[in-house]
């Protein structure tokens, strides 16, 4: 085990910007990093050129000591102890799930009891035992996700890259599937790399979160501080469901802002809103513009807070997801236990914010 | 960490993410030069030499060139107004209609297609003619002595609209099958009739299919050789290939030069048609945005049974009818007997099965040829489909130029192409191909190399990339995976390549009129010379068997048709 370490990675397909532009990151051994951003981002591309699919324009791939990739020399996918789930599974249609499961140790001379009790072993992992003698087109969804899941546990690889696993599944299905992955990472102990468009699944499995946009990296940290101190207002409008506002803050503010402040700035701006009685306590000194993201969870009902009037108010089963206008006619996201009705208003505190 | 050795990783430097054998590219880029690029090298130099010597120069004057020219373009542009109307119609009510039977009538539509065109010429010769067993039989044939009405420029370029009638037919369809049912059903919730739907929304949409069609139909007819040298030979009516022919036939100083001229008119047209295509073509890239799964749907309601005769009147005219009249040809004893059930013989069929050796010379040749021409044509196609899918950039465009190079010529102008490129000893080895069945067999790999192509380049396409890259993972390398992953799944395919490329080569008559000599003679010159010596009734019984084997293979494709990756039958959607 060993650390996969991206040094100034960068893919050029010809033309236009870079796939991928100077991505640096490192894996720590035995990390479950997911890879997050919005289609097109160059995420895959990175997870491509881990396998060897795709070989890097500029910059190099590392796994500990062994140099994998860089412009001039590339370790064929075959011969780097990788595994991957296609978002397709590419189960192959022509041998059943046993020989799929198998192939990799058949392909490395394993074969007899050795390979029945390896791809037995497997199955029991992913709960296929009864379906080893099917072929891939007689499983449903789910059950060939897991196929391709036991294909990759059954060589115990360095690393295991998964290329959005769970895009094709229905939302009951994910969140077990989600649990399995879990599982085989812990057992496994390999260096997992997971590629995402999907937030809530980057949260619940990663240790570490990276966020891609445009072919850079954003920013990389463990899922709790990515999304309590995410860093520029790319990372912050991806991660949660946070509203990024335009405030006046002074300078010197802290990045982590209390009511205090954000009561300050949120009526200074703008005209006279309703009920911004007490506010013209700003401090004189620099003032600045900042963009600043707020917590739809951190915005709260409250006596003493500012009043503000509701935009729209959507029922979303668990609670009430509103749009509240701030005086100066910013939108800011807020979660309620009751219903109020759009065009009224309400008072509201707002707990925290983050400086982007 | 487990009990599983680990791969060896030793870097190696250089080693492309593509990694497959360095020799790869090299051979099929060898194999595409020598089956496509050399011959139109040959070619080329010979007319050229023929022009600069002069001793050539006379062909391009000649009253009978410019007669063959002004034929070759009257029959072919008949022929390609007759194939649009017939297409057309079955394409339409097809792909379009509720007409019932779609499989049979294409399937049955598609035969004329895979029937060598000397056949097709030979039934309807025995269907109109005097001697018609048939009319004779029915009672209606026109008295002895009078014209065959087929010998004639109309009925030349009737007959070629018949053989590629097929050709529009797909290329429409496939046209068609891109104009989706959401769009037509989006038209008719506008408050379009069907008529207006039909006008204002699938004809546009088919016109870029109608236009290729019309354009393969027309450089087809071009190049027609068996049906203007059963129909055009015996009235004196010249074409370009059959100029060619009989220039070859009365071989002289000049000959190579003459063919290389007259073989380059030939391409000059053919290419010119393409050109007009391309024209005609412009600004129509009607590309499907969004879903076309369904095809669209017109109810017919009180016309179907009537749209559904048409067709099957058609169909028995231009299959049924001349078919069925080279089977009684071929049962009558001697020429101009009528057929009942006291002269019924099978002599004709005793002959050329068991007494004629040169038939079953013939069938032994085509066999053998079309036999290796098919396996052999997969060594090509299969390394070739898969370094076009599997490439981006110059190489897949390379080889995607150089393999439509022999795909767009005609026949007859890549057989005289052959004979220039082989008529000369090989160099080093001092072996000369001329004249031998290598020559004809190296001909037949050129052209029907698209043939082989076509089925594994869609095999190919359809087969999801990361499939080949799982197995990557997994370890395996490229021979290794070739053998387990990729090769199992183009198998089908690859069937299907050779039982195409097998059927018709098998029936081939244009390459090996030119290329034959004595004792490499193939089934096709066998049937040609046959009736050219005045043995109709032995023409006809080995086009009955010819016929017969048509059917059954492609009976055979449409039994495993489910195995097979979409697209590769040419008659199903």
């Amino acid at each position: 085990m060993a650390q996969l370490i991206l040094n100034h990675l960068t893919k050029h397909f010809g033309g236009g910007r870079p796939a991928v532009s100077d991505l640096s990151l490192t894996v720590r051994e035995g990390g479950f990093l997911a890879l997050l951003g919005p289609s097109g981002c160059g995420k895959t591309t990175v997870l491509r050129m881990i396998a060897g699919f795709e070989r890097p324009s500029d910059g190099s791939i590392d796994f500990g000591e062994r140099r994998l990739s860089d412009a001039s020399l590339a370790l064929p996918p075959e011969r780097r102890n990788m595994a991957m789930v296609f978002q397709s599974y590419a189960l192959w249609p022509h041998m059943t799930v046993a020989e799929n499961v198998g192939y990799p140790l058949k392909v490395r001379g394993i074969s007899g009891s050795a390979w029945q009790r390896s791809v037995g072993d497997a199955l029991v992992l992913v709960k296929l035992t009864d379906y080893a003698d099917r072929r891939p087109a007689a499983l449903s969804g789910g059950q060939r996700q897991r196929v391709a899941l036991a294909r990759c546990l059954v060589t115990w690889p360095d690393v295991v890259l998964l290329d959005e696993p769970l895009a094709n599944l229905d939302q009951h299905l994910r969140k077990s599937m989600e649990e399995t992955f879990r599982i085989f990472h812990e057992r496994s102990g390999a260096t997992m790399i997971y590629v995402t468009h999907d937030q809530a699944e980057a949260m619940a499995l990663a240790t570490d979160v990276a966020v891609m946009h445009e072919g850079r990296l954003m920013q990389m940290a463990p899922p709790a501080e990515i999304y309590a101190r995410p860093e520029g207002a790319v990372v912050g409008g991806l991660i949660g469901r946070g509203s990024v506002l335009r405030l006046a803050l002074p300078e010197g503010a802290p990045r982590a802002l209390e009511w205090s402040t954000l009561r300050a700035t949120l009526g200074g701006i703008g005209m006279d809103g309703a009920g911004s009685g007490t506010i013209r306590d700003v401090p004189t000194g620099d003032v600045r513009i900042r963009d600043v993201l707020v917590r739809p969870e951190h915005v709260r009902r409250d006596g003493e807070g500012m009043a503000l009037r509701v935009l729209s108010c959507v029922f979303e089963g668990e609670r009430f997801a509103l749009t509240l206008a701030l005086p100066d006619g910013q939108a800011l996201k807020a979660y309620g236990d009751s219903a109020i009705r759009p065009g009224e208003t309400a008072r509201f505190v707002v707990s925290q914010g983050w400086q982007l | 960490m487990g009990g599983v050795p680990k791969v060896r990783a030793k870097g190696q430097a250089g080693a492309s993410p593509a990694a497959e054998p360095r020799w790869l590219v090299p051979f099929v880029l060898a194999c595409l030069f020598l089956l496509c690029l050399l011959p139109l090298f040959s070619l080329a130099k010979a007319g050229f030499a023929g022009l600069v010597s002069g001793r050539s120069i006379g062909v391009l004057t000649e009253p009978a060139t410019f007669a063959a020219i002004r034929n070759t373009l009257i029959t072919a542009t008949g022929g390609m107004v007759v194939s649009v109307v017939i297409g057309a119609l079955f394409a339409f009510s097809v792909a379009l209609t509720d007409v019932r039977g779609k499989l049979i009538l294409s399937f049955a539509f598609m035969l004329p297609m895979m029937i060598p065109p000397q056949v097709t010429a030979l039934a309807w010769v025995e269907m109109t003619g005097p001697a018609s067993p048939l009319l004779k039989t029915l009672g209606i044939a026109p008295p002895l002595g009078s014209p065959q009405p087929l010998y004639s420029l109309a009925g030349i370029s009737l007959l070629l609209g018949v053989q590629h009638a097929p050709l529009v037919f797909l290329a429409l369809k496939a046209g068609l099958s891109a104009s989706p049912r959401d769009g037509v059903e989006a038209a008719r919730l506008a408050g379009a009739t069907p008529f207006r739907v039909f006008r204002d929304i699938v004809a546009p949409l088919s016109s870029p299919g109608l236009i290729a069609g019309a354009a393969i139909a027309f450089v087809s007819g071009v190049g027609n050789f068996g049906i203007p040298a059963i129909l055009g030979i015996p009235a004196g009516i010249e074409v370009l290939p059959t100029l060619i022919y009989t220039r070859l036939a009365s071989f002289g100083a000049g000959t190579f030069g003459e063919i290389a001229l007259l073989s380059s008119l030939i391409a000059v047209i053919a290419a010119a048609g393409l050109m007009l295509q391309q024209k005609a073509l412009d600004g129509k890239d009607y590309r499907i945005i969004g879903l076309s799964g369904a095809n669209a749907a017109f109810s017919l309601g009180p016309f179907r049974p009537v749209v559904e005769l048409t067709l099957v009147a058609i169909l028995f005219l231009v299959l049924v009818a001349p078919l069925a009249a080279l089977v009684a040809s071929s049962l009558v004893p001697a020429y101009g007997v009528p057929l009942n059930l006291q002269t019924v013989s099978l002599r004709a069929y005793e002959e050329i099965l068991f007494r004629q050796s040169m038939t079953l010379k013939a069938l032994g040749n085509s066999m053998f040829l079309a036999t290796s021409a098919a396996l052999g044509l997969l060594a090509v196609s299969v390394p070739a489909a898969y370094l076009m899918t599997r490439r981006k950039g110059w190489l897949a465009s390379t080889l995607g130029i150089l393999i439509e190079i022999p795909y767009a010529l005609p026949g007859i102008v890549l057989a005289v192409a052959f004979i220039l490129t082989f008529a000369a000893p090989l160099p080093y080895l001092n072996v000369s191909l001329y004249g031998t069945i290598w020559i004809i067999l190296i001909a037949y790999f050129s052209s029907f190399l698209a043939v082989s192509l076509k089925p594994v380049m869609s095999a190919f396409l359809q087969m999801d990339p990361s499939l080949e890259e799982a197995a990557r993972l997994a370890g395996a390398g490229f021979f290794r995976r070739m053998r387990d992953v990729i090769l199992p799944l183009v198998a089908p395919a690859a069937g299907a390549a050779i039982i195409l490329v097998f059927l018709i080569a098998a029936n081939e008559l244009t390459v090996s009129a030119l290329l034959w000599s004595a004792g490499t003679q193939t089934l096709g010159v066998a049937i040609f010379n046959l009736d050219d010596s005045g043995s109709s009734d032995l023409a006809a019984a080995l086009s009955v068997l010819v016929v017969v084997m048509v059917v059954v293979l492609m009976a055979a494709l449409e039994a495993v048709a489910k195995y097979l990756p979409e697209g590769v039958l040419p008659w199903r959607n």
